[in-house]
């Protein structure tokens, strides 16, 4: 008959405080939010894997999701980094260390994990749709993690260097010896140290095997548009080419209807999919 | 099979007012509407079906899902709302519309997520069914192979057989309430009514207006041919969607005064431009060709891919009520389904 057990509210989020905001850029609209759980025991209950999102809850103006910047190897902590363009992400913007926010998560499926253990792995990404792939780097880089992985190589690139996200921690891995980064910017700039063109070519010049190999591109959909080729061309197969995408939504649990693809539900059934799920759905994105 | 006396029944169910609130559907100047009833004589004469449909009683237009408290100086308060949740009868719903509830069951009360709100309210239900006789000229049940006979989705299902009704269980809550007093076993009399009845409707044998092509690949359907051209007498007014009964798609938005707010959540609209528009000013489905083939595609291939039934019960409110007569059933038609009916 009816069933007994406890159904809560999906919509109530965890009531988190802001424990650091750091301005990602110069021009001040990309900002990287690190939130902590304001009730201790929350904190166990967010179990979440790299390439998932959650909704974050401004009161008094509304809910908005974002990829999960941060890796569940970073204890106690969850990060995102957000971008300012309308009424939410303006709203967060103006918050300071102390200020309370909501979060509901996590939400959707990850980077498949299990698909990518063993496996040499090219992440290449573009602009500030690098927080998931700073997620699941740091995951490998995890001591506990690193052993399970193969080669890591990493291409990121941006219009200049004011625009790369996590700059210091892109300087720190440059100094591993278990992580290959390419950072790369549009135009030449005095002072800059790293790559000069775009993702897809420079993606071309340094990945040269695709041999036990998984490849995931998160960038402007014009960056994958061109990368895709490249990728192919080094030898991945849709199968082994993953992606996050990004739709309107709302619920973040498949009810409100708006995040479809066909029949798939972009928050439920992604964000992630490999490119030979994508080419079975229309490209209504 | 149970029977009981049309009287004896209405008596019964003034009986239960005492602990339970009662909708029954009520002639209004613009038609029959679910709204509480007290016990009086129930007009049914010309009633077909209800204006709005039945998903209003557990998924409303309108109702808030979380509140806070942000007073100043003081940490922000977060509670879930509480929906107030009498046990409730829906008294005269339609077989179409009692399917519609098992659809919205999948969505709202999945495997994986639950909605609190929906699960409290439809277990807090009882939903009475009526039996269709006379199926108004918009309805196109049968051609989806749903039977105006049908119990689907009803605790009990009264069929009118003149003085008496004919009663059906199909929950185990129907069933304790049919194996007791007013109500007794059908007689042999009334069971022939019944199988008689059937009979004269049109057995909802195959699902016939389902057109065959919609399970085959996608890509060839998106890129049909008509999908350019039936979009351009619609409106986007989105009236088709309200006011289906198994329209699921909802806004979450929050609602604030200085120091309370609340997050609310009202029916949405695929058929509006920014229902799927991105921060960025993209819209995956920049127009009303994409919003038509969404609905038609949601309701007739996607939805049945992933909950295994078409999102369609057929009770004709979306062609009945289209300000531009934009009739779902010359779609499905021009996709290959056929309609076995006189009037079109
Ligand atoms: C799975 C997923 C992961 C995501 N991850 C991230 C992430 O990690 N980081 C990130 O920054 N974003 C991310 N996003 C995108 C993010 O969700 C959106 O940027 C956010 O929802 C925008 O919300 P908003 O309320 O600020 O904007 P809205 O107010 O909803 O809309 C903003 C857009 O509308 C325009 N607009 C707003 N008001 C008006 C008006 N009155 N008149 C005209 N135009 C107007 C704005 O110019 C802007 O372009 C992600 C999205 C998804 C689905
Ligand atoms: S997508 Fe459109 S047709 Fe489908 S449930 Fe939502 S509003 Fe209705
Ligand atoms: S009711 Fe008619 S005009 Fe309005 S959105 Fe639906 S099909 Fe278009
Ligand atoms: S965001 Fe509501 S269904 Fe995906």
């Amino acid at each position: 008959m009816t069933c007994q057990c406890e159904i809560k509210n999906p919509y109530l989020p965890y009531q988190m405080e802001i424990l650091e905001v750091v301005e990602e850029n110069p021009e001040k609209d990309l900002k990287t939010f690190t939130l902590g759980f304001l009730n201790e025991a929350d904190h166990g209950t967010f179990l979440y894997t790299p390439g998932q999102f959650a909704e974050i809850s401004v009161f008094g103006t509304g809910e908005a999701p974002f990829g999960i910047a941060s890796s569940p190897t970073e204890k106690g902590i969850v990060r995102f980094s957000v971008k300012k363009v309308g009424r939410v992400t303006t709203a967060l913007h103006i918050l300071e260390k102390g200020d309370l926010v909501g979060l509901r998560g996590p939400l959707g499926n990850s980077w498949p994990l299990e698909k990518f253990a063993g496996k040499n792995l090219v992440l290449v990404g573009g602009g500030f749709a690098f927080t998931t792939l700073r997620s699941l780097v740091c995951y490998i880089l995890d001591e506990e993690n690193r052993k399970n992985y193969g080669n890591l190589t990493v291409v990121y690139g941006a219009r200049n260097p004011g625009q790369l996200l996590y700059k210091e921690e892109l300087q720190d891995w440059s100094a591993r010896p278990d992580i290959d980064i390419h950072l790369t910017i549009d135009r030449p700039v005095e002072g800059w140290w790293g790559k000069v063109g775009f993702v897809p070519a420079v993606t071309e010049q340094v990945v040269t095997s695709s041999e036990n190999a998984v490849a995931v591109v998160c960038g402007p959909p014009v960056m994958i548009k061109f990368t895709l080729p490249v990728l192919k061309k080094i030898g991945f197969t849709s199968e082994n080419i993953f992606t996050s995408l990004e739709m309107k939504m709302k619920c973040g649990i498949g009810m409100c209807g708006r995040c479809n693809i066909g029949n798939k539900f972009v928050c439920k059934d992604g964000p992630v999919f490999s490119m030979a799920e994508l080419e079975k759905l229309p490209a209504e994105y | 099979m149970y029977e009981i006396l049309k009287d004896d029944f209405f008596l019964w169910l003034k009986g239960q007012l005492g602990q339970k609130e009662i909708l029954a559907p009520r002639l209004k100047e613009e038609g029959y509407l679910f709204l509480p009833w007290d016990g009086e004589e129930l007009e049914l004469t010309g009633y077909t079906n209800t204006l709005k449909p039945v998903k209003d009683a557990f998924f409303p237009q309108w109702e808030a899902l979380i509140r806070y408290r942000m007073d100043k100086g003081k940490p922000v308060q977060v509670m879930g709302e509480n929906p107030a949740t009498k046990p409730l009868i829906l008294f005269g719903v339609r077989p179409c519309d009692a399917r519609s509830i098992l659809l919205l069951d999948r969505v709202f009360n999945g495997p994986k997520y639950k909605d609190q709100h929906y699960r409290e309210r439809r277990e807090n239900t009882f939903v009475i069914s009526l039996a269709c006789s006379e199926p108004a000229s918009t309805c196109f049940c049968q051609d989806l192979g749903i039977s105006p006979l049908a119990k689907e989705g009803s605790d009990i299902l009264l069929v009118d057989l003149g003085d008496k009704f004919l009663a059906l269980a199909d929950t185990l809550k129907g069933e304790e309430i049919l194996q007791e007093r007013p109500f007794s076993p059908a007689t042999p009399g009334s069971m022939d009514k019944f199988q008689a009845l059937q009979g004269v409707s049109r057995q909802a044998a195959a699902a016939s207006l389902v057109p065959e092509i919609l399970s085959g690949e996608l890509s060839q359907v998106f890129v049909l041919p008509l999908w350019d051209e039936i979009y351009r007498k619609c409106l986007n007014c989105g009236v088709c969607t309200y006011l289906c009964p198994t329209c699921h798609c909802f806004d979450i938005s929050d609602e604030t005064t200085d120091t309370e707010g609340r997050r609310v959540r009202s029916w949405d609209s695929c058929m509006f431009g920014n229902f799927t528009q991105h921060g960025s000013g993209h819209n995956p489905r920049p127009t009303g060709k994409e919003r038509i083939r969404q609905r038609v595609l949601h309701k007739f291939k996607y939805f049945p891919e992933n909950y295994l039934a078409v999102a369609c019960v057929g009770c004709g409110r979306c062609v009945a009520k289209c300000p531009v007569n934009f009739d779902i059933r010359e779609v499905l038609k021009r996709l290959g389904g056929c309609q076995d009916d006189m009037s079109m």
